[in-house]
């Protein structure tokens, strides 16, 4: 994975050195959203059901303990093995042993968010094991040793043409191909001879039922399945928030995720793990990594709601501009901005500041969570926590005292504008980020408040 | 009723026009309106940069220019969502708690306030409106595309009240601008294409005017406008319902 220390700004702004690229982006994003809202609107009781979905998740969030135990009780009841996994370091190494155990070096991984928050194939590398992801969009991504750029469509930022110049180079196809129906087959072909030889296949977890002990993988491609029935050992990651209460709330879960993720009914594939088949092993491992320390925070906990359907990725407006690489981080656009401050501040800060604060996220999130709002909150927990720039601190000390002073205001008022008209060169230059691509305003003779000391009602 | 004139910063430094016409709006429906003179700013520069908490004096000064009015109005939803959201004053909870209830967002005050039903106002031209994503999205003086709820503008509404205008449809009804605030020169890369796409929506359509209920919107878009040699102007909307034109 590609280690970075540019900031969103600046990856942003490679990204839009290229704006045909840019475009085309932002429209096929937009695209996804479009079609979100054509799913949702053929829904009358469309804002109903998101805030059934928001409720059930306060109660999951508010007796988590609860469901935790409960779920563990009745998968193992169900005979399945659960482990617990404190942070990503004991994931991992869960994982890995559980390999060790089943004697293999390689295994075969559906998509899970999760095991890219932990580093899970870069750590396993390191040991000698061999991991083949399995989603199509992933394993482009994995082939052109690059990170995911949507947690929905990994591969999203990659053309045709691109992919097939990566099959070429890897999968040995001839050079030049792009049509997607050759494409996917190649795919199709190389991955089923993983699926047959792979003895260890991971998936992630949609949905984790507390009443049954079982739980929801969903996939368009079918491949977590391929991968599951054909391992002799199934290991599923998740998230301690992966809950939900009943069997009967998946009726409100699966109704939303796909509408809003690819403005789908439902997805292709909403398979249900409960026990393992005879002689077969299924292998639960439930994360923290930072989850309880998010809970505790009463300002950001509903961001344990998300079930990562990346609807407020699509809608935002900026990450259709910046790409999800400039996030540097597992889950990129609005949640993730929201969800990696928490797990490391001083990496993540510039992220809450990636936004306009538009406020389209919070409108399509499936569960209602106040992103916009968690960005503005995150943006003051930074500053006070001291990671704000030092010349930022001193400009807004300077605009505060300016601001609060009606005097200071009004003499610096007249001054700027003042510079404006008669030495333009002062701001119009390469250094005023404004004056790169916009023009400045054009100062007007008199302020608001001297004309209406000359020309307003006298008291 | 006296209603209070906030008039926000960059408004009164750059835009007089915008707040004249809504001066002049106003009084025209018969309010009475005092601008005190003492007024700067919301205080939203800082806080939506994370420095809320050095928004103290912006506060105070705020509510000891605007406590006594009954109505506070200004030509601004971002400024105005801020106030609503976020003015507070531990040594006065209650007049700051006041302040958020009775400060309005202009085009609002005049559908939900005044109830106006008719306005004297002409303006023959091809017009682009620009939804403010803080007056749509956080005051919600129009519907939202991404909700599955009625269809309403009050800003709209108003336009569709001046004679001549021709309203023209966008390819998006609602997509940010890329202004905002601080953003605009932290994130330039990206705030420079959401305007550039924004502006360009309005052209292909048609409009020779972009209008919106926020100067801040449309002074970003104006700069794009400008620097592409583009004829097309902005204006906010009260100069248009004031019947200049």
């Amino acid at each position: 994975m590609e280690q970075t220390t540019k900031d969103h700004a600046e990856l942003a702004q490679e990204f839009n050195r290229d704006e045909d690229r840019v475009d085309w982006h932002d429209e096929t994003l937009w695209f996804i959203r479009a079609k979100r809202d054509k799913a949702a609107h053929n829904i009358p009781e469309w804002e109903t059901l998101r805030e059934a979905a928001s409720q059930i998740k306060n109660n999951v969030l508010s007796n988590l303990h609860n469901y935790l135990q409960q779920f563990e009780k009745n998968a193992i009841a169900n005979g399945v093995e659960v482990h617990w996994a404190a942070d990503a370091a004991e994931h991992n190494q869960i994982v890995h042993r559980l390999i060790n155990e089943a004697n293999v070096v390689r295994m075969v991984k559906s998509k899970s968010m999760l095991t890219e928050e932990c580093g899970l194939n870069e750590y396993l590398a390191k040991n000698g094991i061999e991991v083949i992801d399995s989603d199509l969009g992933e394993r482009i991504v994995q082939l052109a040793e690059e990170p995911p750029s949507h947690i929905v469509l990994p591969c999203i930022h990659k053309k045709k043409e691109e992919i097939g110049e990566i099959f070429h180079q890897h999968l040995g196809i001839e050079a030049g191909i792009s049509d997607p129906q050759f494409l996917t087959e190649t795919a199709r072909q190389h991955l089923r001879e993983v699926f047959l030889t792979r003895k260890v296949a991971l998936t992630g977890v949609n949905f984790a039922i507390a009443e049954t002990g079982e739980f929801v993988v969903c996939t368009n491609e079918g491949n977590a399945d391929m991968g599951a029935h054909l391992a002799e050992v199934h290991i599923a990651s998740m998230g301690i928030e992966k809950l939900l209460p009943e069997r009967k709330h998946l009726g409100v879960f699966l109704r939303l995720l796909t509408r809003s993720a690819t403005g789908q009914p439902i997805t292709t594939y909403s398979s249900h793990f409960k026990k393992p088949r005879e002689g077969k092993k299924i292998h639960i491992i439930i994360v923290d990594n930072g989850r309880t320390v998010q809970l505790g925070r009463k300002d950001f906990r509903n961001s344990l709601k998300c079930i990562r359907c990346a609807a407020c990725m699509n809608t935002c407006p900026v990450y259709r501009r910046s790409g999800g690489h400039s996030y540097h981080t597992a889950v990129a656009g609005p949640i993730g901005s929201i969800l990696a401050p928490n797990l490391d501040m001083e990496k993540y800060v510039d992220l809450p500041f990636a936004s306009t604060l538009c406020g389209s996220c919070s409108n399509v999130c499936p569960v209602k969570i106040d992103i916009h709002d968690q960005l503005y909150k995150w943006r003051q927990v930074l500053v006070k926590a001291g990671y704000a720039p030092a010349a930022k601190k001193a400009g807004m000390q300077a605009m505060t005292w300016t601001l609060s002073s009606p005097g200071l205001y009004h003499m610096a008022g007249k001054a700027g504008r003042w510079v404006l008209k008669h030495a333009p060169f002062a701001v119009n230059n390469k250094l005023n980020p404004w004056f790169k691509q916009r023009e400045m305003p054009t100062p007007p003779e008199q302020s608001f408040g001297e004309w209406y000391k000359q020309n307003g009602k006298k008291k | 009723m006296t209603v209070g004139l906030f008039i926000p910063c960059y408004v009164d430094q750059f835009y007089p026009g915008a707040a004249i016409a809504t001066l002049q709006l106003l009084e025209k429906l018969g309010v009475d309106v005092v601008y005190p003179q003492n007024q700067t700013c919301c205080g939203q520069p800082m806080a939506n940069s994370g420095f809320e908490h050095l928004t103290k004096g912006c506060n105070e000064l705020f509510i000891e220019n605007f406590a006594d009015f009954d109505y506070i109005v200004a030509p601004s939803g971002s400024c105005v969502l801020h106030v609503r959201d976020h003015l507070h004053d531990d040594k006065n909870p209650e007049a700051a708690k006041n302040i958020s209830h009775k400060i309005y967002e202009l085009t609002s005050f005049l559908t939900d306030v005044l109830k106006v039903k008719s306005l004297d106002a002409k303006f023959p031209h091809k017009v682009g409106m620009h939804q403010s994503c803080h007056g749509q999205r956080g005051l919600h003086i129009s519907s939202m595309t991404e909700l599955v709820a009625p269809e309403f503008s009050k800003p709209g509404s108003l336009l569709q009240m001046v004679s001549d205008i021709e309203l023209v449809h966008l390819g998006r009804k609602d997509e940010c601008c890329g202004f905002g605030g601080t953003f605009c020169v932290t994130e330039e890369a990206v705030s420079v294409k959401m305007g550039k796409d924004r502006v360009e929506d309005h052209l292909e359509h048609g409009a020779e005017y972009i209008t919106g209920v926020d100067m801040s919107c449309l002074m970003h878009m104006e700069g794009i406008l400008k620097r592409q040699g583009s004829k097309v102007k902005v204006i906010h909307i009260a100069e248009i319902l004031n019947g200049i034109g």
